[in-house]
């Protein structure tokens, strides 16, 4: 294991809290030291937890602070090495044997190769953080796939021979648990499971991320989308609705709606699930009530 | 670790802790013990919950076991027998008063296995010893054909065909280079058939306590017929033991059940059973696309309408919902009960769960056509 204590002067999990701060990602202790071990160590950092904590939004934060291009693969069913490795250019391919006629040609050289993202990252480690994203949606033949590439780093193509990466990547991968992940892939990773902020956490979130909104409006707001969040919804709401609905019920404000109207007309930002609206909308004048008092 | 390795002095206490872990149950590889004593030396002597972290981030116990993490960590390094840790959940299981708070299980002899407010419910939480029975039949069956005859759907993989909807570029190309460029024969791709998700709820409370052993004995073999199947408890609350049942001895896997069940035979919520389970984010997914088998005799008590509304929103996600009652018997059965006329109308299945032969025929048909 080759342990590197200081990446881009950045030596402890504060350093890296406060440089995450910098990328606008508010972290907490856990967050900051397994992030801060997974870059140390030069393991993969797997991120699980719910929809709308914050997972795909502290890989890209992590890529600002260490001033890297972000390569994302989103997984999907099925995904296979050809969405993920790389893929040959077929038709041109054909086209160009058609072409070459008589003389020899090298169908697989570089012009035929498409690249996909996790080629890319093999081939500038230094410059890319890769996010392999909800890898609970593909399936466990990728998943196997997925251990061996995190384990050596390297690929072989038949045709081209071994491309190896010079260093080890940051990667990040993010599930949302859908289904259980192979042990051993969370035994490769830095392991964290990130739980909706606490409400003072997530206040300075929403006032981070939208400037217009007051104090008053991102508590109220927070402690609304903290008491969604404990009804049985179908799609509860994550950091970034409650950043919205704090915007919306702001403008709505500014455009001449009272506070508790304001909250209440904008509520489809927070709650996308039709459904939801319905189980919710008898209690919803209580419960904003509740929450802005 | 091999005795010929000197452990400094200062890394025993950390070893002796992954040591501990694994005695409970927690699967840490060597490569993680390495991992977390690196990270204890980067982040230097700092403070304990600087090594609890290192220790969360490195030897990845599963989410929800975390409180049983943190209690082994405090008895290791703090010396501390117990601690209530606020905010701990223990995500397999859903507590159906406490709105969703659970708690977790220890193998440590001496712990209890109780929070303090589960103390305060008059609850009879026994744990039960599955009786040999007469099911050996149906479950050979279940076994044999299981894996040939449950539903498949199409998967995205392609795999190649005779005929299909693409083109197989790369055999394709392959087979051109071959010809001196020529095309004779085009490659074509289809999606591959894969297995269906099969999901298992299972009512444990005391009105099916006849069926609850061979029921259980239907799930564990269920599991290891099928790649995908998720198995609930229900009763008071809602316990997953989709794990416990992946162990291949029967009689292992159902202890270990049993020890993560603590509402056999009690009282029953169907409904709020069920809205929890839908409540939870990554069990309601689970039922998307799934083959929904419940396995209860609709014996709920007062008023219907959280039930109906559960049964209702599950039907929506499943791609086929079965309800097994014990009190349907025969072609011709009418619901009698309040809660099994509510949800008729969103079932596709409402089908003899009495006898294990019932339930295993009824599962192997789910391939075939749905019900109308």
């Amino acid at each position: 294991m080759t342990v590197r204590g200081n990446i881009v002067g950045i030596d402890s999990p504060e350093a890296l809290e406060r440089a995450l701060r910098t990328a606008y990602y508010l972290a907490d202790d856990g967050l900051a030291t397994a992030a801060y071990l997974g870059l140390a160590l030069g393991k993969p950092l797997l991120l699980e937890g719910a929809p709308g904590v914050g997972k795909t939004e502290a890989a890209k934060a992590i890529a600002a602070v260490l001033g890297r291009r972000l390569i994302r693969l989103q997984c999907y069913e099925g995904i296979d090495a050809s969405a993920a490795l790389y893929e040959w250019n077929y038709p041109r391919q054909m086209l160009a044997i058609r072409q070459a006629g008589e003389e020899s040609i090298d169908i697989y050289g570089e012009t035929f190769l498409i690249e996909r993202p996790m080629l890319a990252s093999l081939r500038a480690p230094d410059s890319t953080v890769l996010l392999i994203d909800e890898i609970d949606r593909a399936d466990q033949e990728f998943e196997a796939f997925l251990l061996e590439f995190l384990s050596d780093f390297q690929i072989s193509i038949p045709e081209r021979g071994t491309v190896r990466a010079t260093e080890r990547p940051v990667v990040v991968l993010t599930s949302n648990r859908t289904r259980d992940l192979h042990e051993a892939l969370r035994r490769r990773c830095v392991y964290h499971w990130i739980d909706y902020p606490t409400a003072e956490r997530e206040a300075r979130i929403v006032m981070m991320r939208a400037s217009s909104v007051a104090e008053a409006t991102a508590r109220a707001v927070v402690a609304a989308v903290g008491r969604l969040r404990r009804e049985p919804l179908s799609k509860a709401p994550g950091i970034a609705e409650a950043v919205d609905w704090a915007e919306a019920a702001t403008l709505l404000h500014a455009r001449g709606a009272r506070w508790p109207d304001a909250f209440k007309r904008s509520i489809g930002v927070a709650l996308k699930d039709e459904e939801d609206l319905t189980f919710i909308s008898g209690r919803l004048d209580a419960l904003i009530a509740e929450a802005a008092a | 670790m091999s005795d010929e390795l000197q452990l400094p002095h200062a890394a025993r206490v950390f070893v002796s802790f992954v040591a501990l872990l694994r005695v409970n149950g927690f699967a840490v590889a060597p490569e993680q013990t390495t991992a977390f004593l690196a990270a204890i030396e980067l982040l230097g002597p700092r403070s304990m919950e600087a090594i609890r972290l290192a220790g969360l981030a490195t030897l990845a116990p599963p989410p929800e076991r975390r409180a049983t993490y943190d209690r082994l960590f405090d008895l290791h390094f703090l010396g501390s027998e117990a601690i209530d840790h606020a905010g701990a959940q223990d995500e397999e299981v859903v507590r159906l008063q406490e709105g969703g708070r659970g708690e977790d299980e220890t193998l440590l002899a001496d712990e209890a296995n109780e929070s303090g407010l589960a103390a305060a419910r008059a609850e009879a939480l026994v744990e039960r010893r599955f009786a040999p029975s007469q099911t050996a039949d149906a479950l050979r069956k279940l076994s044999r054909e299981a894996p040939a005859r449950l539903p498949r759907r199409r998967g995205h993989r392609r795999m190649r065909a005779r005929r299909g909807p693409w083109a197989d570029l790369r055999r394709t190309l392959r087979e051109s280079v071959r010809n001196d460029g020529e095309v004779l024969r085009l490659g074509r791709l289809k999606r591959r058939a894969r297995p269906r998700k099969v999901l298992l709820l299972i009512d444990v409370s005391g009105s099916m306590k006849g069926r609850t052993d061979d029921n259980m004995k239907l799930a564990h073999a269920l599991s290891h017929a099928a790649p995908n199947v998720e198995v609930f408890t229900f009763g008071t609350r809602l316990t997953r033991v989709t794990r416990a049942l992946r162990l291949k001895r029967r009689e292992q896997a159902l202890s270990a059940a049993a020890h993560l069940v603590s509402d056999w035979d009690g009282g029953t919520r169907i409904g709020d059973a069920l809205q929890a389970f839908l409540a939870v984010p990554r069990f309601g997914s689970y039922a998307r696309g799934a083959a929904v088998v419940i396995v209860s005799d609709g014996l709920e008590r007062g008023d219907p309408s959280a039930l109906r509304d559960a049964v209702a929103k599950l039907s929506r996600r499943a791609w086929r919902l079965s309800w097994l009652t014990p009190l349907a018997t025969g072609p011709g059965f009418q619901p009698q009960t309040e809660a099994l006329i509510a949800i008729r109308r969103f079932v596709d299945d409402l089908v003899d769960g009495g006898s294990s032969a019932a339930i295993v025929s009824h599962v192997l048909s789910l391939g075939q056509r749905k019900a109308a």
